[in-house]
């Protein structure tokens, strides 16, 4: 139970004051899946899927390895599809237009929906070229703006002051935290609406996990936030709703308070109190 | 931060309407490559037309019969004569003589770098070995007539100034990295527990070398067997200045014999007017060598992927 | 009942050491033939060029006169040849590479392409030689000219870098070319952008080795018809020329007639190791300058 109280003294932010109440109408949805299914060849990985996801806020996806988690959001900007065997039935509408639909273009989704990746994965190019690289290949190629670009989102991802003076040396000679940061403005430096991010801090040691964490609920302000972990207390720490997935399917998805303290699913309570997974 | 959200959006999203050029370039960019692709086809494609259409028309003229059967190569004069036999066994005795070289001291260099050496000895010997095998041919052929021939003279009576023997070693040596770089790919790739699994039993480094690794890695050794063969069979230069253009049916080593390589070359350094039979019986040689060649590597490829051990 | 006298194995032991000690001697002297023979053969090219590498041979043009012969022609020939080579192979092999890595659909025609291509490394020599011959010094009717003998040898070195471009290219992680696609990039940007940059030394380091290949290659160029004494240096992709091996393969078969001709021979394999030599040095400094950027 130790994992329960330490998530909950955690929680007093004025952040999640809003998700203790029901989704209002006010709140735009962002992404609503409708019986979404999908197959990698034979294997069955996401079971009639029924989620919305809410503007700017932090949704924490969870659950034990192999659960659908990671492929979930990847089917949310269908990078998914760069797998030759995938299946997808059902739909995905995001800001109420079907993404899955032939016509909405994969790369304009891209640019609407960001990722930030599991493993740090900058370019082997300067700091700098990695940040210009979205606005690059988007058409903008005026160096004034490109430059203000690429501060203003260092800065976003609160990365600026450590690399302002080597901007053009290889991103590779970052540590690891530093690089995700890098990936993470890089992911900015286009200004999508939503960011999603793939486990981004379990490769990272645990003070740069921190500043993930709160450069997380700095961003949710501008972007809506949609974050896989497997670290329950960092979805109670920094999620403002909670989806619990199991065998492909979602067993439980509410307020993130809720979730870590009245489950109403046993299986949910097994697993954020660690009884299996 | 906040005011300035939205700009960069705009601008991507005034870009869009205009990238017209970006979605022109990604239909025709797979299509060009493609085409680019087709090319290595159209090559073997082209080799393949090339040679037929010539073969045909010499076998109009000579008897397929008479061509493979025929052991009197007399392509110029009166009474021409187009059999093949003397170019094939000369072919075949420089490619033997290569592979008695080639053969036993790439499997036991393979052996030695691969079970024996040191790291240090193998990070001196493996550079040179590739030093070896980037050597233009016409340098060993220079080094075949003017330093192993006199050498091979002195010590054996009766050989001629231009002989097989001489271009058949300096072949061998050639293909000593090939056959040694090949094979040690396969016995690396054999898993250490094996290595283990025979030591730990008591076996010496000899017996588990000689019963365990070379069994184990056989396919791959034997592919780079045939592959060396298909390259001595192919080699040009090296007969061609060492062996002389004698076109004898013969099988005594002492003797100059003409290859079928050295035969093209011969053939159109000679400047042999287009419709000639002579003309012709270039391509025919041409094909029969690039047959031999081809099944060759085909048994090759076969052997290395049918037998493809599974540690 | 013991089924081992450990007597009997021990006395074998001996006699099973022993022949380990012999074998290994063995293979380290089997090993060693490579390195002897690279060595003398060194050695021989240098004492037989002794004395006659110098700014006369290097800048001379071809001449019947031992004295007065240089090799000038055949190397500004060899320049010109990689003139064509270079960007065709680049090109074509790059390009099909990228097309079997990126853009085929693994099935029966990429597995097509691919055994065509190794078995295109096979064929021998010469008959791309008889290739170029029929299809572009005849067919074509460019005559025995550079962009002909250009031509033949970038199929010939073809193989050469596809295969190593293909690995090159198979060596850039997949998680690279997720954050492009993951940027909303198309396929062709993330190639030109992300795969090729990192893809690059390998790239290269193939089409150095590719080129020295072909500028070490003969047998395909004596067949094309090109002439054993060639005084004009060749301008451009069009005109007639000769390289450094045929020119070492007529001064070799020729020292029968004057046996300076046979030091002529040493002398231009000299300077052709030294470019080959050169060559090589870049291509390994890439390798190694490059290797495990990320």
């Amino acid at each position: 139970m130790a994992v329960m109280t330490k998530a909950k003294k955690n929680f007093v932010s004025p952040a999640n004051v809003g998700t203790q109440e029901p989704v209002q109408s006010n709140k735009k949805v962002a992404f609503q899946t409708k019986d979404l299914n999908l197959w990698y060849g034979e294997d069955h990985a996401l079971k009639s899927i029924n989620l919305e996801i809410v503007e700017n806020e932090v949704t924490a996806i969870i659950g034990p390895s192999g659960c659908g988690k990671s492929t979930f959001i990847k089917t949310l900007n269908r990078m998914v599809e760069l797998i030759p065997v995938v299946k997808i039935s059902g739909d995905i509408l995001y800001r109420e237009k079907s993404i899955l639909n032939k016509s909405y273009k994969v790369e304009e989704l891209r640019t609407r929906v960001g990722m930030v990746f599991q493993k740090p994965n900058p370019f082997p190019k300067s700091i700098y070229e990695n940040i210009a690289y979205g606005p690059k290949i988007h058409g903008i190629r005026n160096k004034k703006i490109l430059d203000e670009i690429v501060e203003k989102s260092l800065r976003g991802a609160a990365i600026w002051d450590e690399v302002k003076d080597r901007l053009h040396e290889n991103a590779y000679g970052l540590s690891g935290g530093q690089q995700q940061r890098i990936c993470i403005a890089r992911c900015l430096a286009i200004e999508p609406d939503v960011i999603l991010m793939d486990e981004p801090t379990s490769a990272l040691d645990p003070i740069s996990t921190l500043k993930i964490e709160e450069l997380v609920q700095e961003l949710k302000k501008d972007f809506s936030i949609i974050i896989v972990t497997h670290n329950m207390q960092q979805a109670a720490r920094i999620s403002d709703k909670t989806a619990f997935f199991l065998n492909g399917e979602v067993i439980e998805f509410d307020s993130t308070d809720k979730i870590f303290s009245t489950p109403s699913d046993k299986r949910t309570e097994d697993y954020i109190t660690g009884r299996f997974g | 931060m906040e005011k300035s959200i939205g700009q960069v959006r705009k601008m991507i999203e005034e870009n869009k309407k205009t990238a017209s050029f970006t979605n022109v370039v990604e239909k025709i960019i797979p299509k060009t490559l493609f085409v680019i692709a087709v090319i290595s086809i159209l090559t073997t494609l082209g080799i393949l037309v090339t040679l037929l259409s010539e073969t045909v028309a010499f076998f109009k003229e000579i008897s397929f019969i008479e061509f493979f059967t025929g052991t009197v190569l007399k392509p110029l004069g009166q009474n021409a004569q187009f059999g093949v036999l003397p170019l094939l066994t000369g072919t075949l005795i420089s490619s033997a003589i290569a592979m008695v070289v080639a053969i036993p001291i790439g499997l036991m260099t393979a052996v030695y770098l691969s079970e024996y050496a040191s790291e240090k000895v193998r990070k001196v010997v493996k550079p040179i070995l590739e030093i070896l095998a980037g050597i233009p041919t016409i340098v060993y052929g220079f080094f075949a007539l003017t330093f192993v021939t006199p050498i091979l003279r002195s010590l054996i009576p009766g050989l001629e100034p231009t002989n097989i023997l001489s271009p058949g070693i300096v072949m061998g040596i050639m293909i000593i990295p090939m056959v040694a770089s090949l094979s040690e790919d396969a016995l690396g790739a054999v898993p250490n527990s094996m290595r283990e699994g025979a030591l730990a039993l008591g076996a010496t480094k000899l017996e588990v070398t000689w019963k365990v690794i070379v069994p184990a890695a056989i396919s791959g050794i034997v592919a780079s067997f045939v592959l060396a063969i298909s390259r001595a069979i192919g080699e040009t230069m090296i007969v061609t200045i060492a062996s002389g253009s004698s076109k004898n049916f013969t099988f005594d080593l002492t003797q100059s014999m003409q290859t079928m390589t050295a035969y093209i070359v011969e053939v159109t350094g000679g400047d042999a007017p287009a419709g000639s039979t002579l003309y012709y019986s270039l391509y025919a040689v041409a094909m029969t060598l690039f047959v031999f060649t081809l099944v060759m590597n085909l048994i090759a490829q076969y052997i290395s992927r049918k037998f493809r051990e599974e540690y | 009942m013991k089924y081992f006298d450990s007597g009997q194995i021990q006395k074998k032991l001996g006699s099973r050491l022993l022949l380990n000690q012999v074998a290994k001697r063995l293979f380290f002297l089997a090993t060693l033939v490579g390195l002897v023979v690279l060595v003398i053969l060194i050695y021989r090219v240098f004492s037989d060029s002794m004395g006659w590498i110098n700014f006369d041979f290097l800048s001379n043009r071809l001449s019947t006169d031992p004295q007065k012969a240089g090799i000038l022609g055949a190397i500004t020939g060899t320049f010109w040849l990689m003139v064509v080579v270079a960007p065709v192979t680049f090109f074509l092999g790059v390009g099909t590479a990228i097309y079997l890595e990126e853009f085929a659909k693994k099935g029966r025609f990429q597995s097509f392409i691919q055994t065509n291509i190794s078995n295109l490394a096979g064929v021998p020599s010469i008959v791309f030689g008889l290739l170029g011959l029929t299809v572009f010094v005849r067919g074509l009717g460019l005559g025995a000219v550079v962009l002909a003998g250009g031509l033949t040898m970038a199929l010939l070195v073809l193989p050469i870098v596809v295969v190593s471009a293909q690995e090159a290219i198979r060596a850039v992680p997949q998680y690279l070319r997720d954050a492009s696609y993951g940027m909303g990039a198309t396929k062709w940007q993330t190639i030109k952008n992300v795969v090729l940059p990192a893809a690059i030394p390998g790239i290269l380091t193939g089409i150095i080795l590719a080129l020295s290949r072909a500028i070490g290659e003969t047998a395909p160029l004596v067949v094309l018809g090109i002439p054993a004494l060639l005084i004009p240096l060749p301008e451009g992709i069009f005109d007639k020329f000769t390289v450094m091996p045929l020119q070492i393969y007529y001064w070799t078969i020729d020292a029968a007639l004057v046996a300076e001709y046979a030091n002529l021979a040493a002398a231009s394999i000299v300077v052709l190791l030294f470019i080959l030599f050169l060559m090589n040095s870049v291509a390994i400094f890439i390798r190694n300058k490059y290797q495990k950027r990320y």
